[in-house]
């Protein structure tokens, strides 16, 4: 317990640090007030976009739905990079493990007619096993014939993107009447509930039940590792793999097991987005967050509540973000840099050690992957 | 945990950092560029018919600087700002998720017209357009089907000004062959390469010569494509295997791809030559000017301009704004195309305006 928080201050120091460069980045884009030496108003720059910043992620019902909404897709996706670490694996895949489900669960939404209590949960599933089986394909490889996964993987990622704007030009896809690389809508009773849908007239609260998918899945996560034999294996692979298949574990069934359930979860991110907050596919479906995801289970050292933790903050970052854009001229590509000083800072303890003189010493959490050639 | 001395020092590290942004600031023209315009328009208001209205814009993915629409339909916001007097306002979108919660805001904001730009933002305009009828929306390169009574869209006849281009290319050809290519094959892409092997059959038919097009084929409706918007690899790839086919005259339709064309023209020391797309390329790309000859132009910022000044107006319709070489939505750009020949091509334009000649 000591060592969580020890390390759960490290973070919260990154996160100072990171918010400080921030300020001096604000600062300094304000070239005009620096120009003639009005310091006061730089300052109440940096003050109001921080205002923003937090007011837009967690003041009022919208904010706090549009941080849950971010939140979703980043901690799926974060899963499947943490599940992934877990056993010892890199899995930059996420993006095209997304598309995949994003695509089996568009699929289901709009063939099927249904009641939704039936549809939903079938096409969040089609969605997991959509990209279960992309994330697969990675595995195998690596089982079969050893090809890194970091190869594999990036390189499914355009594989992915380029099956789904082909597919979104299918007449079985693509929307009637659109020229563009878009998708049939969902049926109705297919999408997910809005977690406010009770709220008369406010549309505006677009948060859906994708949260609790992906919080179930952030505890199925935590009962995998810490009370199945699986877990334990997919732990022991990848922290030595050769004591593991010394001990008798199949470390290639592992890999395999591993990128599936990396491909899942990553899968029903792909899910919520198409049936939570779109309704529909596009090309540019998974956006960054199959990216974003690495930084949050980096973030997170791939436990499950350090993912659900900073799956949180970023998804804090990415709804806050837009009203600081609102409120101030800082642009949102601020946030971008925020979330890449926080991994930095959190990365590099030294840093943070030397800016905030902490005497006490660091130990390095854990193992989260190993290196290239691993 | 934290000492006094460790925070003097973040605040010294800020403080040298301000410096350093002093001396450099006056470098930064866009961000100084920006702020002279809403001083001037701050103080000449007061006659202006914009006054009170406040127009804004969110843009796609690529982001207010990305040297293409989204840039070019901000020039309309500021054209706007300095002409009508409006107020306004821009929201970048990181992401798709983005679309949504941008016009919300801009809704509370209480924006009379909100242009969106780009068909990734056409069910988000929909369904903001929808939910806010007394507000205006346009958005760019897309329209929409049914129409919505206070959204509209901001579409372009390219076809035109590539049909001009195609005859330049064809009129200044020395090989015979000429090409072109897309990014991904939708409409508003593929309208500049039909418009182009057109205007190169036009001056084939006019001058009974037999140019030939590389990269699309106007039977077929299909051609080559990069399959993507942002690779200059493949634009230099897509161009060098033309090249070799020998093409002298290349007209890429592909965003920040035909940057990696240009940049293999360049190399190629003046074998062979480029058509802009979009923008004045020879302006805007100044790293390898020397290698365009003319661009085709598809004026957003017109058209931002035309739909705000209707807002203005107090105009509220759902019929699309439709670029065209009559009312100077589209146009052609000449960089180096002797006398003779642009004479021609605008006669062509201006046939193709009057409606004398069909594509």
């Amino acid at each position: 317990m000591t060592d969580l928080l020890k390390s759960l201050r490290y973070t919260l120091l990154a996160l100072l640090a990171s918010l400080l460069v921030g300020a001096v980045i604000i600062v300094v884009t304000d070239i005009d007030a620096l120009k003639v030496g009005d310091y006061g108003k730089a300052f109440t720059t940096v003050l109001t976009a921080y205002r923003s910043l937090f007011e837009g992620s967690f003041w009022g019902l919208r904010s706090i739905s549009n941080t849950i909404t971010g939140t979703t897709p980043l901690l799926l996706s974060g899963l499947a990079v943490s599940v992934a670490f877990k056993a010892g694996l890199f899995n930059i895949g996420a993006t095209g493990q997304m598309l995949a489900g994003g695509m089996t669960a568009l699929w289901v939404g709009f063939t099927m007619s249904g009641p939704g209590w039936l549809q939903v949960p079938l096409a969040v599933l089609a969605g997991a096993i959509g990209g279960a089986i992309f994330g697969g394909i990675a595995g195998v490889l690596k089982a079969r014939t050893g090809a890194h996964e970091v190869i594999t993987t990036i390189m499914l990622n355009s594989i992915a993107s380029f099956l789904v704007l082909w597919l979104l030009k299918t007449t079985l896809f693509q929307r009637e009447g659109r020229p563009d690389p878009i998708s049939k809508l969902i049926a109705d009773e297919a999408h997910l509930p809005r977690l406010f849908g009770f709220l008369e007239g406010r549309s505006d609260l677009v948060a859906h039940s994708g949260f609790f998918v992906a919080l179930l899945a952030t505890y199925g996560y935590w009962y995998l590792l810490k009370r199945t034999t699986l877990g334990f294996e997919l732990r022991a692979t990848g922290l030595n793999s050769d004591a593991a298949k010394y001990a008798g574990m199949k470390s290639k069934t592992l890999m395999v097991v591993a990128m599936l359930l990396a491909g899942g979860f990553a899968g029903m991110a792909g899910a919520t987005e198409v049936l939570g907050t779109y309704g529909y596919a596009s090309t540019s479906l998974a956006g960054n967050i199959g990216f974003d995801a690495i930084a949050v289970a980096l973030l997170g050292q791939s436990s499950p509540i350090g993912t659900l933790v900073s799956a949180l903050l970023f998804g804090a970052l990415q709804a806050g973000g837009r009203s600081m854009q609102a409120n101030t001229d800082v642009p949102v590509d601020l946030i971008i840099v925020l979330r890449a000083l926080i991994v930095m800072f959190v990365a590099a303890p030294l840093l943070v050690k030397a800016m905030f003189r902490v005497k006490s010493q660091f130990s390095a959490q854990g193992q989260t992957f190993r290196g290239w050639g691993g | 945990m934290i000492k006094r001395k460790g925070l003097k020092s973040a605040a010294l590290a800020i403080a040298a950092f301000s410096l350093i942004a002093g001396a450099c600031g006056g470098s930064d023209s866009t961000v100084t560029e920006e702020t002279v315009t809403e001083e001037t328009t701050a103080e000449t208001t007061a006659a202006l018919p914009g006054e009170g209205i406040l127009a804004c814009q969110v843009t796609d993915t690529g982001g207010v600087d990305d040297k293409g629409f989204n840039q070019i339909s901000y020039k309309g916001m500021q054209d706007a700002e300095a002409t009508l007097g409006v107020t306004i306002d821009l929201l970048e979108s990181a992401s798709d998720a983005d679309y949504a919660p941008n016009l919300q805001n801009f809704a509370d904001k209480g924006c009379n017209i909100i242009v969106t730009v780009g068909f990734l933002l056409g069910d988000a305009t929909k369904a903001a357009a929808e939910a806010n009828p007394d507000k205006n929306y346009a958005i760019v390169d897309s329209a929409f089907d049914p129409p919505i009574a206070n959204a509209r869209g901001l579409v372009f006849s390219t076809d035109q000004p590539s049909f001009m281009a195609g005859y330049l290319a064809a009129g200044m050809t020395k090989t015979g062959v000429v090409g072109t290519f897309g990014g991904i094959n939708i409409p508003p892409v593929s309208i500049f390469m039909d418009g182009f092997a057109k205007g190169v059959a036009y001056y084939n038919a006019q001058k009974g010569t037999k140019v030939k097009v590389l990269g699309w084929d106007t039977e077929k409706k299909d051609g080559t494509f990069a399959g993507n918007f942002n690779s200059l690899d493949d634009g230099k790839n897509i161009a060098k295997s033309q090249a070799d086919e020998g093409a002298d005259i290349i007209f890429p339709v592909a965003g920040p791809v035909g940057l990696g064309s240009a940049q293999f023209a360049k190399e190629s020391g003046g074998k062979v030559k480029i058509i802009g797309v979009d923008v004045d390329m020879s302006i805007s790309n100044p790293d390898a000017a020397e290698v365009y000859i003319a661009s085709v132009l598809k004026n957003i910022d017109a058209a931002v301009l035309a739909a705000i000044t209707d807002t203005v107006n107090g105009v509220k319709t759902s019929d699309n704004y439709v670029g065209t070489l009559a009312n100077g939505g589209v146009g052609v750009a000449y960089t180096a195309v002797p006398a003779e020949l642009q004479a021609e091509v605008e006669a062509i334009g201006a046939g193709i305006a009057d409606g004398t000649i069909k594509i």
